[in-house]
C-alpha cells in the first residue's frame, strides 16, 4: 500500500507556531510600535524643548508678547503682534491664491479635459514645482516677480488707493510678492491632493448625475465637487500648513518690517522670517523670546489643524453622508 | 574638435559667470539669514590666525590678508564679518560662545566699529584687551530713486527720513533741498540693521549729537529700536542689497557696500550747515577735526564742527588681547597689525576707506608694541 503522500506536510502546517515564529511577531510588531512611538516622542519632545527654553520668556512677558508690536532688542522688551498678523494675512492670502488655482487645476486635470497622457504631463509638471528650492523662489521672487508687480501696484495705489488693500505702493519686498510665491509655492500640494480626491470618487457618481439631466458644469460643481470635499479640504489644510512655515523665500520677500498693515504693497514680517533672520545674532533673552516665537508659531500651526480636522469632518457628515 | 569646442566652452563659461553672480546674490541674501560665517576659507599654513567682527571694514581686512599673507606663507589670517556687537562678544569669550563661527574654535582677535565700553572691558579679564584704529570710514545713505542720480539731504531731512516722519519722496523737506529733481511718487522705505552693529552705533550716535529728539527718542545704541516702518535686515552687504532692490529705499552702510553696488549716495549737510558729499577727502576732514585723542585711543566724533568734514563718520578698532601666551602667535599678530597701520593705509584709502592721521598711527603703533 502506498502511503499517504500528505502526512507529513499536513502535520507540518497545522502544528502550533514555533517559538521563533512567535519572537518574529513579537519582533514586528514591536518594531512598528516603535517606530510610531517615535514619531510621538519626537514631536513630544520638540515642544517640551520648545516650552523649556521659552520658558523664562513666557514667565518674563506672558501675555503682553502676543500682542505686543515692538521687538526692542536694547530695552529688552519683545513682541510678535506684527509677526503673527504677517504670518496669517499672507498664508490666507496664499491659500486664496493658491488653494483657487490648485482645486481649479485639479478639476481641469480630471474630469474628462484632458486626454490622459496629456493631464498626466501636465500633472508631473505641477508637481515639479514642489522640487524647486524655496532660495530660488526667493530669488525669482527678487529678481522677476518685484519688477513685474511694481508698476501695478503703483497704478492700484494712485486710482484705489482708499481701499486699505492697496494704501501704498510696493517699494520692493513687500506682502504681494512674497504672497504669490507662497501661492505657486503651496499650489503642487494642493493640486496633487485634490487631483486624488477627485480620482477617488467612484466614476457611476458621476454617471448617475449626467444620467438624471445635469451639464458638465452642474456635474462638476454640484456633484463631485462636494464628494470630493473632505480630501480638497485636507489639500487646503495642507497648503495652509506649508505657507504658515515657509521661512527662506518669506524671509527674503516679505520686507522684515515690524508693522501690522492691511495694505497688499507693505513690507510685513512673519514669525518664521523673524526667526530665521533674528536667531544668528540673539542675546541670552532674545532666543528665549524667539522660543516664544517659535512655540506661538507651532500652537498657530496646530490650530489650524485641527480647525481644517473639524471642517473636514462637517464636511464629510454633510456631503459624503458618513457620520 | 578644436574649433568645435570652442564655442561650447565660452557658452559654459558665461553660464558659470551666470551661476556665480546667482550664487553671490543668493549668499548676500543667505547671509541675512545665516549665520555669515560662510566665508571662512581651510587653511593649510602651519599657524592659522584667527578674528570676528564687525562687517563696515570687511572688505578691507579681507583685501589686507590676501596682501599680506603673500609675505607671510607660513601664517594665514582669516577675518570672518559677523557684526561688531558679537564681535565684542567672540572677543570676550575667546571664541564663538555658540559655537558656530570657525566651529567654535578658538580666536586670536576681534573688530568692532563701536569701542568697546568700560563694561566691557571689565569682563576681558587678566589678558587684558588693546584697542587699535585701523582705519576710518563714512557710514553713507544710500537710496534707489529711479532717475534721481543726485540727491541732498538736510539735516531736517535726515531726521524725518528715520525718525518715520517722512513717508513719500515729495515731502516739502527733501523736496526744499533738490529744487531740480521731479521726485516719483514713492514711499520713502528706511533700511536699517537688525543685528548688532557697530555701523548703527556710529550712525544713532551722530543722529543724537545732531536732533535732540533723537537723544531722547531712539538713542543711540548698537542696535536700536527704529521709529517708523523700516526694513530691518542683517550685516551691511544685506542692507545694501536691500536698497538695491527696493524703489524709494534708503539705507546707511559703510561707503564700500554702496560703491560696490553701484548705489548713488546722498549729499549730507554738517554741522557748520554745508553740504558735503561722501569723498576721501571730506572724510579725513571729519576725522582731523576730533579733538584730543585719550590714551585708549577711544575717539568719537559724532558731529564733526568741520566746514568741509562729512558729518557721519566712525573708527573701526581691532581689538587684541594685552597679552598672548602662544610667543609666535603675538609675533606674527603684532608684524601684520602693525603693517596695516603703515602699509595697509594707502590700500584703506584706495577703497574708499579714510586713512589714519599720522598722530593716531603714531599712538596706535606704540600700543600694538607694547603687547606681549
Amino acid at each position: 500500500m502506498a502511503s499517504n503522500p500528505f502526512t507529513e506536510v499536513v502535520t507540518k502546517i497545522s502544528k502550533a507556531p514555533s517559538s521563533g515564529e512567535y519572537a518574529a511577531d513579537k519582533l514586528l510588531r514591536g518594531i512598528v510600535w516603535a517606530c510610531a512611538a517615535v514619531i510621538l516622542l519626537l514631536v513630544a519632545y520638540i515642544v517640551f524643548e520648545l516650552g523649556r527654553q521659552a520658558f523664562p520668556a513666557i514667565i518674563r512677558f506672558g501675555i503682553d508678547f502676543l500682542i505686543g508690536t515692538t521687538w526692542d532688542v536694547q530695552k529688552q522688551t519683545f513682541g510678535i503682534l506684527p509677526e503673527i498678523w504677517g504670518t496669517l494675512f499672507s498664508s490666507l492670502l496664499a491659500l486664496l491664491l493658491g488653494g483657487g488655482l490648485g482645486v481649479a487645476m485639479a478639476i481641469f486635470l480630471t474630469q474628462d479635459f484632458l486626454d490622459d497622457r496629456v493631464s498626466n504631463v501636465f500633472r508631473t509638471v505641477v508637481e515639479m514645482l514642489a522640487a524647486i528650492p524655496s532660495v530660488v523662489y526667493g530669488l525669482w521672487g527678487i529678481y522677476v516677480l518685484i519688477p513685474l508687480i511694481r508698476p501695478a501696484s503703483q497704478w492700484l495705489n494712485e486710482t484705489l488707493g482708499w481701499i486699505p488693500l492697496f494704501g501704498t505702493s510696493l517699494s520692493g519686498p513687500g506682502m504681494a510678492p512674497a504672497a504669490l510665491v507662497l501661492a505657486v509655492m503651496i499650489l503642487p500640494t494642493v493640486a496633487a491632493i485634490s487631483v486624488d480626491a477627485f480620482r477617488r470618487v467612484p466614476y457611476k457618481v458621476k454617471e448617475a448625475a449626467y444620467g438624471m439631466g445635469t451639464t458638465r458644469w452642474e456635474a462638476i460643481l454640484k456633484v463631485m465637487l462636494p464628494t470630493a470635499s473632505s480630501g480638497i479640504l485636507a489639500a487646503l489644510v495642507l497648503g495652509f500648513g506649508r505657507a504658515l512655515g515657509e521661512t527662506m523665500a518669506l524671509a527674503m520677500l516679505i520686507g522684515n518690517s515690524n508693522q501690522i498693515s492691511l495694505s497688499l504693497f507693505a513690507p510685513a514680517n512673519t514669525l518664521a522670517s523673524l526667526l530665521a533672520s533674528s536667531f544668528p545674532e540673539a542675546g541670552p533673552l532674545e532666543v528665549k523670546a524667539l522660543m516664544y516665537a517659535a512655540l506661538a508659531l507651532l500652537a498657530i500651526t496646530l490650530l489650524v489643524n485641527i480647525l481644517g480636522l473639524w471642517v473636514m469632518k462637517a464636511a464629510t457628515r454633510k456631503f459624503e453622508g458618513k457620520a | 574638435m578644436y574649433p568645435l569646442d570652442q564655442p561650447r566652452v565660452l557658452v559654459m563659461q558665461s553660464l558659470r559667470g551666470f551661476s556665480r553672480t546667482l550664487v553671490v546674490s543668493a549668499a548676500v541674501l543667505l547671509v541675512a539669514c545665516s549665520s555669515g560665517d560662510d566665508t571662512v576659507v581651510e587653511n593649510t599654513a602651519e599657524l592659522v590666525i584667527r578674528g570676528a567682527g564687525a562687517t563696515f571694514p570687511e572688505p578691507l581686512y579681507q583685501k589686507w590678508i590676501d596682501s599680506y599673507d603673500e609675505q607671510t606663507p607660513n601664517v594665514a589670517f582669516e577675518y570672518a564679518g559677523v557684526g561688531s556687537g558679537k564681535g565684542i562678544a567672540m572677543f570676550l569669550a575667546g571664541k564663538d560662545p555658540a559655537g558656530e563661527v570657525y566651529g567654535g574654535a578658538e580666536i586670536d582677535y576681534g573688530a568692532s566699529d563701536a569701542a568697546m565700553s568700560d563694561a566691557d572691558l571689565e569682563q576681558v579679564g587678566e589678558r587684558g584687551a588693546v584697542m587699535v584704529p585701523t582705519t576710518g570710514g563714512m557710514v553713507v545713505l544710500a537710496y534707489n530713486l529711479p532717475g534721481v542720480d543726485t540727491l541732498t539731504l538736510s539735516r531736517e531731512a535726515i531726521e524725518g527720513i528715520f525718525s518715520g516722519e517722512i513717508k513719500h519722496w515729495q515731502d516739502e523737506r527733501i523736496t526744499a533741498t533738490n529744487p531740480d529733481i521731479d521726485f516719483p511718487r514713492r514711499a520713502v522705505t528706511p533700511v536699517v540693521r537688525r543685528d548688532s552693529s557697530g555701523t548703527t552705533y556710529i550712525i544713532t550716535s551722530h543722529f543724537a549729537e545732531a536732533f535732540p529728539a533723537w537723544r531722547d527718542g531712539p538713542g543711540v545704541g548698537k542696535q536700536i529700536d527704529w521709529p517708523g516702518s523700516t526694513m530691518a535686515v542683517n550685516y551691511n552687504e544685506g542692507v545694501a542689497q536691500r536698497v538695491n532692490i527696493t524703489e524709494g529705499g534708503i539705507g546707511y552702510m559703510e561707503f564700500q557696500f554702496a560703491k560696490r553696488l553701484g548705489l548713488p549716495m546722498a549729499t549730507l549737510q554738517n554741522k557748520t550747515g554745508g553740504y558735503v558729499a561722501p569723498t576721501a577727502a571730506a572724510g579725513s576732514a571729519a576725522l582731523g577735526s576730533a579733538p584730543e585723542v585719550p590714551e585708549d585711543l577711544r575717539v568719537f566724533v559724532p558731529d564733526p564742527p568741520d566746514a568741509d568734514a562729512y558729518p557721519i563718520v566712525g573708527y573701526t578698532w581691532l581689538l587684541l588681547y594685552q597679552q598672548y601666551p602662544h610667543a609666535e602667535k603675538r609675533d606674527a599678530l603684532k608684524d601684520a597689525v602693525l603693517w596695516s597701520l603703515t602699509q595697509g593705509q594707502p590700500i584703506a584709502e584706495d577703497m574708499g576707506y579714510i586713512p589714519l592721521p599720522a598722530d593716531m598711527v603714531r599712538l596706535a603703533r606704540a600700543k600694538v608694541e607694547a603687547i606681549q
